[in-house]
């Protein structure tokens, strides 16, 4: 009997009992849409990660004030203002650093024309820009000189100029920060969110020294708010970890006995530990939701030993007639089979209907590859054969006078 | 114990010798019951024959023809067909042997109900490999010989209980066999019916030669066959040639 036949006597049995093949094939469906979903969120939200990590800039360090207490990390750095610019000229000095970019920051209210925008407020050296890499979309970033003069200018991220001006071009217009007129001399590209979903974009920067003296002014002078240090190499990273360590303990006058008053934490190493984690939380959603695609696969094989034991009658009449183990195994394993592969299709339909759903609802960027299609459906197949061997095997391990005499 | 002289002209198809069957049952306690239902039997059927086996119920009738059919396998004994060991051959070969060169025929149709009479009929030639077009045409014209080629398209619950008992030897017969085994074939049809069927049968093994074992506890369908075997309690207690009528 050729195999044409054998499927064709498959799919006749599989129609006769329409509801019952619907039913099982839902099991079917459901798993593998819960699959296709779950591992294109897990995909798109490593995606996410992976771009912002990438948008970082690379072998970076950032020092913040205060010290790393036994409970982790202590933030609220404002009460604590142990770091200063003089602190990051001395840390750029060293010889395993390439740069390092003292910040501080704030909120303050932005004015131009009718609109009104209360958003962050950066002080940075030009410096900060490429370490950080932040990439100009128009205009230009300011220069050292004017830090020392502490002039007004301002460079806008993407969502605030958009926000603040509308249509209009910016460049060498003049707003007004905490109601002090600044002039806007660059644009920077978007970078969307950072690794703890803040919109990076919403941010305007001017000179460190500016945003000190007139919008931020506060009672230390010259304390920041943390810097952004850039190794030579990813390899130096933790010696120049321990040159800054070292630095930093001579400048603040610490004593061996005392704790650091300032925290070097890898910003890299973060990145890769959130990534990390992005990848074992797609494995795991996608480990969820296989377990739906299990016990859609035990709904098949129940189903298939029923319908054995339903139908031994008809399994002795074939086998009277010449149906050989092989031409039974194949017939229920191919019913087995089709009930699966059906529903695979269908289920990656409905996954990827989802994930198209969930990426227009949200703006999680939603991924669906081929290779997930593919392991969904080498997946179906192992589970319709592993599910459908049993039954088929009981099917044609009958003895066919048995199978006859079966009431 | 009487022995008919039998016809050596034709080649023997089926020898048994010595074969013993017994039924294995667990009892309530669970132990396990030997229940013997033939004892040695010694039979040489030859080809071209006709015979009848006859019997009480319980006598072992059905057994022994399962036995031939191939459809069970016999606790001791020898069954050689066609000069080979039937216990030799791996299921593969015992499905081909049920499938090429032996009919069935059995008391209730066993029809496969959820298929046309034309598709029932076809399912011997697709088991033999044939395309599913080609099965179907040779069927249309075995239903055509029969006489039911315009119930092509019925299910078995259409039909009357002789229309498909003929839809069953089409069936049976679609690979041209050598042997047909028929147990009880009129067990479930009205007199007229039966003659019909027993006419039909004594034409097949006129005409074409086929060796045809029959099961029946009627004599008047008994007097169709040319040798006649009575079974009891598992013996064979009498083989008898008859002339044929
Ligand atoms: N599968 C079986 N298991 C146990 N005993 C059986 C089985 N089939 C038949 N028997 C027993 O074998 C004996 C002969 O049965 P059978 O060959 O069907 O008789 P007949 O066809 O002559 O009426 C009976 O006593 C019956 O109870
Ligand atoms: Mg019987």
């Amino acid at each position: 009997m050729n195999l044409f036949v054998i499927i064709g006597e498959a799919l006749r049995a599989l129609k006769l009992n329409r509801l019952r093949t619907g039913l099982t094939m839902l099991g079917m469906i459901i798993g593998v849409a819960a699959v296709v979903l779950m591992l294109s969120i897990g995909q798109g939200a490593q995606i996410n990660i992976n771009n912002t990590i990438a948008s970082m800039g690379s072998h970076l360090l950032i020092i913040v004030p205060g010290a790393t207490s036994s409970g982790g990390l202590r933030f609220g750095s404002g009460s604590v203002r142990t770091l200063t610019i003089s602190d990051a000229q001395a840390v750029a000095e060293l010889p395993s650093i390439e740069a390092a970019a003292p910040v501080i920051s704030g909120i303050a209210q932005l004015s131009y024309s009718a609109n009104n925008w209360s958003t962050s407020i950066t002080g940075v050296t030009p410096d900060y820009f490429p370490v950080s890499n932040w990439e100009i979309a128009d205009g230009s970033i300011f220069a050292e000189a004017d830090l020392r003069s502490a002039i007004r200018v301002a460079v806008l991220g993407k969502v605030t100029a958009e926000n603040l001006f509308g249509n209009e071009d910016p460049i060498g217009r003049t707003f007004r920060i905490a109601n002090k007129p600044f002039l806007v001399v660059g644009i920077l590209a978007a970078k969307g969110q950072s690794l703890s979903g803040r919109d990076q974009d919403d941010n305007v920067f001017v000179p460190i020294t500016t945003a000190q003296r007139q919008i931020l002014g506060n009672q230390f002078p010259g304390s920041i708010n943390h810097m952004l240090v850039q190794a030579k190499s990813s390899d130096t990273l933790d010696e120049a970890e321990a040159e800054i360590t070292q630095l930093l303990r001579q400048r603040h006058r610490i004593t061996d006995k005392m704790e650091n008053d300032f925290t070097v934490r890898n910003l890299t190493a973060l990145a890769t530990v959130a990534s990390t984690t992005a990848k074992v939380m797609a494995w795991m959603l996608g480990a969820i939701a296989s377990i739906s695609l299990l016990v859609g696969g035990i709904g098949i094989m129940n189903i298939m030993l029923v319908s054995v034991t339903e139908r031994t009658r008809e399994i002795g009449i074939r086998m009277a007639i010449g149906a050989s183990y092989r031409i039974i195994l194949m017939q229920f394993l191919l019913e087995a089979l089709f009930i699966c592969i059906l529903g695979g299709l269908m289920g990656v339909a409905l996954g990827v209907g989802g994930a198209w759903m969930v990426s227009q609802s949200t703006d999680m960027p939603i991924v669906v590859t081929f290779n997930m299609i593919g392991l969904a459906f080498i997946f179906v197949t192992i589970i319709g054969i592993f599910f459908g061997f049993y039954p088929a095997r009981k099917a044609a391990a009958l003895k066919p006078v048995d199978a006859l005499r079966y009431e | 114990m009487f022995v008919a002289n039998q016809p050596a002209s034709n080649p023997i198809l089926i020898q048994l010798n010595r074969l013993c069957k017994a039924y294995e049952l667990t009892d309530r306690s669970g132990e396990l019951i030997n229940h013997p239902v033939l004892f040695d039997i010694n039979l040489t059927i030859n080809q071209s024959e006709f015979v009848a086996i006859m019997g009480h119920s319980g006598s072992g009738k059905s057994t022994l023809m399962n036995i031939l059919g191939c459809l069970d396998t016999p606790t001791s004994g020898n069954y050689w067909l066609s000069g080979r060991d039937v216990a030799t051959m791996n299921s593969a070969e015992l499905a081909r042997i049920r499938n090429q060169n032996i009919g069935f025929v059995f008391q209730s149709f066993n029809l496969l109900k959820r298929m046309t009479a034309l598709e029932n009929v076809a399912i011997p030639l697709l088991y033999a490999g044939i395309g599913r077009k080609e099965s179907l045409k040779r069927s249309q014209a075995m239903l055509d010989l029969i006489g039911l080629g315009k119930y092509r398209d019925h299910l078995p619950n259409q039909l009357s209980g002789g229309q498909q008992q003929r839809v069953a030897i089409s069936r049976a017969l679609i690979n041209q066999p050598q042997i047909l085994l028929a147990d009880e074939p009129t067990g479930n049809l009205d007199s007229q019916t039966s003659h019909d069927i027993m006419t039909l049968f004594t034409q097949l093994n006129r005409n074409q030669g086929i060796t045809i074992v029959l099961i029946t506890h009627e004599n008047d369908i008994a007097s169709y066959a040319h040798r006649l075997i009575h079974l009891k309690d598992g013996h064979i207690v009498e083989d008898e040639a008859r002339l044929s009528n």
